[in-house]
């Protein structure tokens, strides 16, 4: 609980140094990360639906990230002239900011085992491997993923055309739900760790492969925080916003050139970074052996294992997965993923109050579960008979749902 | 400057750093891409047939029940976070506490769920 070394003694040049150094780094991490992301899609996407993909541009087509960012700075930029001027040219930046904000919470390496702290030095003092180390770095994370609403929300309004205002209405009532649901998953994480600074999150699970929180939590956060934060990403199964067959483009239908570009670019900037911050907060960051020569550099190449593992079950999904119809959307969030990771809140409470206290632990185990399934059932008792009491079977729900709508 | 503050000084030259690349590459876009304005090219999309109706248009109400919504948990997100962080200062005594608590706000979901609210019409 003590924050990032580097500021704890004074603040002279070498420490700003360091910090635009660590910044520049950071930021070129995501920067050249983004670029093989997408090559990365669309190669793989390819590969699944029996294509070849890119191969034009460069080697394997690597430089196709970088023609296609060439071709749309030489494109004419088109603005609608129902558009809300200013409001259309802001929301890029909000857009694109805020993806590359929620990357300086991820420690990229650094040993944690051993009494090690995860600190390395440089120029003689010491510091962690991550951008920044705010105290509060879960909820920056929230926050982060809050303001992004705001890009693709004014985005949507202010082109002041149809399609882009459905698909942003769409996008904002998705991502402020599945929010709600990501947030709530992380407080388990949090309860286990007893910090909200990343580095602590990751210095936490350092020991064994027991100590990650996924299998600490026992799985159901990190499954609700991966399908929550594949709708947060508007990533298929849930890219509802971008539904081509009925919004066109969603929210960037009427950009172009350019700013266009930069949606594209917060998109995939986006997954990464979520994959960097599921890695983090479950899989225990660079934790894992030491084979050979410095540990150091183990811990950087098992985060990026672990990150790249997590990109290409993002590219998978993409590639398989049907889009979700926008009932089953909500209904996935509001019925299931929020309910489910509120009562494993208090199921993971008890189990650690109950450790502290000494309790019975199979006793506890049992106690908190068959208490969590009498509720669940109360619930699903209550609704079922609430509906039979209004009369409705299975279909009575669509048949007002048509009234309603007529 | 505390230190408190000087742990978001690299998040605020990240930002810079983020918004002047995109600001970099807007102006670079404005000075190389052609322009060449019609009529046509500023009609907003509607798949090709001219745009019926005014320039922005209403969307339902649905969408703003669960912007309520979500002002419901995010505000519980407030509390149980400091709670999640402090439960072992407060032992049995907090478990039953916050367990009341979620209870009631679940009795909210539960009563928007049986109004009806969440479901999508």
């Amino acid at each position: 609980m003590t924050g990032d070394p580097l500021f704890a003694d004074g603040f002279d040049w070498v420490v700003l140094a360091i910090l635009v150094a660590k910044a520049v780094i950071g930021f070129t991490i995501v920067v050249v990360g983004v670029i093989f992301m997408i090559w990365f899609e669309r190669k793989v996407v390819a590969d699944m639906q029996n294509r070849i993909g890119p191969n034009r541009a460069g080697r394997w087509g690597l430089g196709q990230t970088l023609a296609d960012g060439i071709k749309l700075i030489f494109k004419e930029d088109l603005k609608p002239d129902r558009a809300d001027k200013p409001v259309f040219r802001l929301a890029p930046y909000l857009s694109v900011v805020p993806a590359f904000l929620t990357f300086t919470i991820v420690p990229i390496g650094g040993v944690f085992t051993g009494g090690n702290d995860g600190g390395v030095e440089l120029f003689g003092r010491r510091t962690w491997m991550q951008v920044a180390d705010p105290p509060v770095g879960v909820l920056f994370l929230l926050a982060m993923s809050s303001i992004a609403v705001y890009g693709i929300m004014l985005a949507g309004w202010s082109s002041g055309s149809k399609y882009p205002l459905l698909g942003s209405v769409r996008a904002t009532a998705q991502m402020v739900s599945y929010e709600a649901a990501l947030g709530l998953s992380v407080v388990a994480v949090v309860l286990l760790s007893g910090s909200l600074s990343t580095h602590d999150i990751v210095a936490a699970q350092a020991g064994s492969i027991f100590d990650w929180n996924v299998i600490a939590t026992a799985a159901v956060p990190f499954v609700v925080f991966c399908v929550a934060a594949t709708a947060e990403l508007n990533r298929p199964p849930f890219d509802l916003v971008e539904a081509e067959q009925e919004l066109v483009g969603g929210f960037h239908t009427e950009y172009s050139s350019i700013r266009f570009g930069m949606f594209y670019l917060a998109e995939f900037m986006n997954t990464i970074t979520m994959s960097a911050i599921i890695v983090t907060l479950f899989l225990g960051g660079p934790a894992g052996p030491v084979l050979f020569g410095p540990p150091l550099i183990w811990g950087t190449l098992w985060f990026t294992l672990k990150l790249l593992v997590f990109l290409f079950i993002f590219v998978w999904l993409r590639a398989t997965l049907p889009r979700y119809r926008y009932d089953q959307l909500m209904d996935l969030g509001w019925k299931r993923l929020i309910p489910l990771s509120l009562g494993w809140l208090l199921v993971i409470g008890a189990i650690s109050i109950g450790r502290d206290a000494g309790w019975n632990r199979p006793l506890t185990l049992v106690g908190a579960f068959s208490l969590g399934v009498i509720s669940w059932a109360a619930l699903i008792g209550a609704m079922r008979v609430a509906k039979l009491r209004r009369g409705g079977d299975e279909f009575g729900e669509l048949s007002t749902a048509t009234e309603r709508v007529g | 400057m505390a230190e408190f503050l000087r742990a978001y000084l690299t998040v605020a030259v990240f930002a810079g750093a983020a918004g002047l690349l995109v600001a970099l590459l807007s102006t670079l876009g404005w000075a190389v891409r052609p322009s060449r304005p019609s009529r046509q090219k500023s009609i907003a999309y509607e798949s090709g047939v001219d745009p019926a109706g005014t320039d922005f248009g209403q969307s339902q109400v649905r969408y703003y029940i669960f912007a309520l919504l979500f002002v419901l948990f995010d505000v519980e997100a407030v509390y149980i976070f400091p709670w999640a962080l402090r439960l072992e200062g407060y032992g049995v005594f907090g478990l039953v506490e916050m367990g009341v608590f979620i209870v009631i706000l679940a009795l909210g979901l539960v009563y928007a769920w049986r109004k009806g609210v969440l479901r999508w019409v």
